[in-house]
């Protein structure tokens, strides 16, 4: 057979969809595989999610492992969140006060600069980076673990669609609660620099507010919202696309690992810039 | 019955299956044996439509895998049992609920039900009290032990067994091998098992498929194993009696070479 006639087959087309992929590495030449490796990661992960929601038909029977992973993606997540978004908004707040310590810009600005950056920006930048690696590397570990040790297969042989029972609850959980987080992290992140600046002398709790209210857009939560969503999206579909095409064992669950978190960051900086053109 | 028909597999330049036939007939118990890395788990990957083969065809009781749409797949898939190499338990569940679990998806069993045909399966494999232990707690032989109720507990047409003994001591391996012929006596299912433990294959095994260099070089009776004329398969089953040492006198392993 000629070499470049075998070309690779899409998941689940015909058969079980994952089983052929860790293979898959067509014979043709190293340059052109290289090249053309990024086409077929992004098919493969198109059919693989597009797979995920044809197969919500058959939800009635995942539907528990739904609310499973929105307490595992959202619930346990607040608290690292909060954290986090609590010394963001500290820290914007501390800096811009000491950026705008002139007699000439009233204190009110420093609450109109903090409230809308930590609700367009920060809030769900911060939060969606503390969720790759929180999330995106629990799902990639986790999935990837199945494949090595055979618990997909064994899904698979006992008649279930690995990919609705396992993407799916995965996928949606991060779409529903990542929003969820977000405002958690608005609130956390406001309300710190609220308290930054009362205790630390800048400017009282009144005048934050004053100056949030003065600038505030319906706007910026909106596109906070707007990203919060794809970022949930983009987190776990990653992440849930490298664990469950990992290959090799331990080494290949690190690497599966290692590329969710950092491919989930990289993708969402690039969501976060065409949202922000798109709807700015 | 399972008939592989002219199978051949590559995972990109490495080519693993060559044109490679072989009936599974109705009730028997089939071990496919051969070198590590000799295409044995490929092959059995074949059989459960896990893997799809390059060119050749597989019939699960006269119906080609190959051609099924997925959803006719899932449901040939509920015929089979699988024994996966590491038992494949899932880590997050107990053992009662690892053999619940095909149950819950695929039966109209109440919950009493189910109860009670997961401890019927536990019972089978004599594991009757673990159903509450985590995978991570038991042995390496009891986790096999409690895959294997898993795979029975959907009473399965065929059981496909992926080194069973592998990595198992001999007392336990005996063990395992004395449930596969249980099993297949009580329940009446027709058995693949992939190994390369010769020891296992003479006690379980009615035919033998000896897998090399990516063919299916000799199938044949277990009785015949060592008088068979491939050169390769006498030279695996000489390892294998070097390696057992003094094999029983009534294995024929022990029969003197023509």
């Amino acid at each position: 057979m000629d070499a470049l006639s075998k070309t690779y087959t899409p998941p689940g087309l015909a058969l079980s969809p994952p089983l052929d992929v860790p293979f898959q590495t067509a014979a043709r030449p190293a340059v052109l595989d290289s090249l053309l490796a990024p086409f077929r990661a992004l098919g493969q992960y198109a059919i693989l999610i597009g797979r995920a929601f044809a197969s919500v038909d058959e939800f009635r029977m995942y539907w528990k492992n739904l609310f499973i992973q929105m307490v595992r993606i959202g619930i346990d997540s607040v608290p690292i969140v909060a954290l986090a978004a609590a010394f963001s908004g500290a820290v914007l707040t501390v800096q811009t006060a000491y950026q705008l310590e002139t007699p000439f810009i009233p204190k009110t600005i420093i609450g109109s600069i903090v409230a809308p950056s930590i609700m367009l920006e920060l809030g769900v930048v911060v939060a969606g980076f503390i969720l790759a690696g929180r999330v995106g590397a629990r799902i990639a570990a986790e999935l990837g673990t199945m494949r090595v040790s055979e618990q997909i297969d064994a899904l698979e042989v006992m008649g279930l669609n690995s990919i609705g029972f396992l993407i799916l609850p995965r996928v949606l959980a991060g779409v529903v609660m990542f929003p969820m987080l977000y405002v958690v992290s608005c609130i956390v992140g406001i309300g710190t620099g609220i308290l930054t600046g009362e205790v630390g002398g800048f400017l009282s709790a009144s005048e934050f507010l004053e100056g949030a209210r003065q600038f505030f857009q319906l706007l910026d939560p909106l596109i906070g919202f707007i990203k919060s969503v794809a970022f949930g999206f983009i987190v776990t579909s990653i992440a849930c696309y490298k664990g469950y095409y990992t290959g090799g064992g331990a080494v290949g669950v690190g690497d599966s690992t290692t590329q969710a978190a950092v491919l989930s960051c990289v993708f969402i900086l690039v969501a976060d810039l065409l949202v922000a053109m798109l709807l700015l | 019955m399972i008939e592989v028909r002219n199978i051949s597999k590559s995972f990109g330049d490495l080519q693993v299956l060559s044109d490679v036939s072989l009936d599974v007939r109705e009730g028997e118990k089939l071990a496919i044996i051969g070198r590590s890395g000799s295409g044995k788990s490929v092959l059995m990957k074949h059989l459960v439509g896990l893997l799809k083969p390059d060119t050749g065809h597989v019939y699960v009781d006269d119906q080609d895998l190959c051609c099924a749409s997925y959803e006719r797949l899932r449901e040939l898939r509920k015929r089979f049992g699988v024994l996966f190499q590491g038992g494949a338990l899932f880590d997050s569940m107990s053992s009662f609920e690892n053999i619940a679990f095909p149950l819950r998806y695929f039966s109209s069993l109440s919950d009493a039900e189910i109860e009670t045909r997961v401890q019927d399966c536990l019972d089978l494999v004599n594991l009757s009290d673990v159903g509450a232990k985590n995978p991570s707690e038991l042995s390496g032989g009891m986790r096999k032990r409690v895959a294997l109720a898993r795979a029975i507990s959907m009473e399965p047409a065929y059981i496909l067994y992926d080194e069973p003994t592998s990595g198992l001591d001999p007392e336990t391996s005996n063990t395992i091998n004395d449930l596969i012929n249980q099993l297949a006596r009580e329940l009446n299912v027709t058995s693949v098992v992939i190994t390369h433990d010769m020891h296992s294959v003479l006690e379980v095994a009615d035919r033998v498929a000896f897998l090399h260099n990516q063919d299916l070089e000799w199938v044949g009776p277990v009785a015949e194993v060592h008088d068979c004329a491939s050169p390769n398969l006498n030279s695996f089953v000489r390892a294998s009696e070097y390696k057992i040492g003094d094999p029983s006198p009534t294995s024929p392993l022990s029969e003197p070479s023509p």
